[in-house]
């Protein structure tokens, strides 16, 4: 009944995002244009964005052992967004090239950001991570401005818009090259579920029920930074999709990641058309980034977060 | 023989002495056999190079005849139960979901539990006598009740051996004999291999087959009850006067104040 409910809301939120817009909905043929070749592609990349965001930042919160976790806090969102910012301004824009770039930026950045979380002892502290994730996004933007204000590259005169993000650029081939990008990372996610509840109980009880620890980290490390960098590369740093959804998901379907993982990618695939929805039809012609209907949204329920979760 | 260890050196980086230092030890099926020790005596160390988390420097570990190096997480899962000293779950679980873990060694990737996983849980939890609280979230039972959620979850791994570390830290005494009283059935009654690092010598004493006494990194003493509950073998360990009495057959030490040790 619930993954009915979901799946429904799924269908709902796309066909709705499909059909609003400037042009309406009729079968004159500019209009069948515009929706074959932008608002249906456009709805579906912010589907398989938001599901992805979701999926990284349930799998994020399982390692750290935190609610708070979302690849935007964590820092990832900036590194991967360095990276592209860096390829663009060295004219290394082919559609795989960006996202190979966001994702060594992602990568670096998940690196740092944890040395710097366990720099205080063997133990991961995750109010010093979560610190740290900020610290790092906040450099990354630093050196993304200043990229952006000496470098010559034309594409980045519009970084700016880019980077708050948003699905103005989606087209069939940003659908396809996400989809084959994102598959990996979501699928790899998906089957170390059981590692990822075993590691909520802490390390040391996870290793003694038979999860091999360090290769799972290093897994949902990768795929998650994978996924952020893909994410990245084709919308922009969107910020707290991975962390409203999953927790919404934990209230109904509970906190075992056999069913939370699906049900936060298609939940966040909800949401996150629907924000885009929003972002396109408030305050149209005009067209807010996606990233400030999420944060609009994401912050209440960080703030509400962290005074119900003390630890 | 269940588990085996042949002379364990173990030493911390930057540490100036060797937290194990020559150890063995040995567990046989169907035993209770228990580690004693004053704080830094080694328990904790010997516990997580028994079960692979940390490597000895010297000597060997065999889980039924192999040695530890060649099993894997999974399969040493499904062969040693242990119950941590300290767990404490980041995001809210049943207690049904909490014991499931406990088959998930057993576990493919993807799927849901099947009847022979979930006659296990249901087994295990019925053995600890923890089936009325399957319902209940683990963060609101009581520190009596949580211990025996998580003998149940190793149990439902259906082990060879039990390993215990401090189980009855933080509980009352009408909890903390009923977990000794349990895991001394299991291992008469059921034929587990049962190993309990514990503080407490005298129930220790009474419940173990065999004590195994810790030094600095040393087996000061090993054996029977009688053998090691010898006040010239505790004295030096616990540096405190002690003197041994009797319940009934079985030898019970009690700590002396000073002005009895004169």
């Amino acid at each position: 009944m619930k993954w009915l409910a979901l799946g429904g809301a799924a269908v709902l939120a796309l066909l709705g995002a499909v059909a609003v817009g400037p042009a309406g909905l009729s079968t004159d043929t500019a209009t069948v244009a515009i929706i074959r070749d932008l608002r249906v592609p456009r709805a579906l990349l912010a589907f398989l964005v938001g599901g992805s965001l979701a999926v990284t930042g349930a799998g994020l919160q399982a390692l750290v052992r935190n609610p708070l976790a979302d690849p935007y806090l964590l820092g990832l969102s900036g590194g991967a967004g360095l990276g592209a910012v860096g390829a663009i301004a060295l004219h290394l824009t082919s559609p795989w090239v960006l996202p190979a770039s966001a994702f060594v930026g992602a990568l670096a950045a998940i690196v740092v950001v944890y040395r710097l979380g366990v720099v205080t002892g063997a133990v991961l502290d995750t109010r010093v991570l979560l610190l740290a994730g900020v610290v790092v996004g906040a450099f990354a933007a630093a050196m993304m401005g200043a990229i952006m204000a000496v470098s010559s590259a034309a594409e980045l005169r519009n970084a700016f818009v880019w980077l708050l993000g948003g699905f103005a650029s989606a087209s069939w081939q940003t659908v396809t090259v996400f989809a084959a990008y994102a598959a990996v990372p979501v699928t790899l996610i998906y089957v170390t579920a059981r590692p990822l509840d075993l590691l909520t109980l802490g390390e040391e009880p996870a290793t003694y029920l038979g999860a091999d620890v360090e290769r799972t980290k290093r897994t949902v490390y990768v795929a998650a930074s994978l996924l952020t960098a893909a994410a990245v590369a084709v919308s922009g740093t969107i910020g707290f999709v991975g962390l409203v959804v999953p927790h919404a998901v934990r209230l109904l379907w509970g906190h075992l990641h056999r069913t939370l993982l699906p049900a936060a990618f298609l939940l966040g695939g909800t949401l996150l058309v629907l924000a885009d929805a929003l972002a396109r039809t408030l305050f149209a012609p005009v067209e807010l980034p996606v990233g400030v209907v999420t944060a609009f949204v994401g912050v209440p329920v960080f703030v509400l977060l962290l005074r119900r979760w003390p630890r | 023989m269940i588990l085996e260890a042949r002379r364990l050196v173990f030493r911390y980086d930057a540490a100036a002495s060797a937290a194990l230092d020559g150890v063995d030890l040995t567990l046989d099926a169907g035993e209770l056999l228990a580690v004693v020790g004053p704080n830094g005596s080694g328990k904790t160390t010997l516990l997580r190079v028994l079960l692979g988390a940390l490597e000895p420097g010297q000597g060997e570990v065999l889980l039924l005849q192999r040695p530890l190096t060649t099993w894997d997480r999974r399969e040493l899962a499904r062969t040693v139960g242990v119950v941590v000293q300290r767990e404490e779950a980041a995001f809210p679980l049943r207690v049904r979901e909490a014991a499931m873990m406990g088959r998930y060694a057993h576990m493919g990737p993807l799927g849901a539990p099947g009847a022979r996983d979930e006659a296990a849980v249901a087994r295990a939890l019925s053995r600890c006598d923890v089936t009325g609280l399957a319902g209940r979230w683990v963060g609101t039972l009581s520190g009596g009740e949580w211990q025996r959620v998580r003998l149940a979850r190793a149990l439902a791994q259906e082990p060879r051996a039990l390993v215990l570390d401090e189980p009855t830290a933080n509980l009352d005494l009408a909890h903390e004999m009923e977990l000794f009283e349990l895991a001394a059935h299991l291992a008469r009654a059921d034929g587990l291999a049962a190993l309990v690092v514990t503080h407490h010598l005298n129930l220790a004493a009474r419940y173990a087959d065999r004590l195994v006494v810790l030094h600095r990194g040393q087996v000061a003493a090993a054996g029977p009850p009688p053998d090691v509950m010898r006040r010239d073998v505790l004295e030096p360990v616990f540096g405190w006067p002690i003197e041994v009495g009797h319940w009934r057959e079985t030898p019970q030490f009690i700590p002396l104040k000073r002005s009895e040790s004169a």
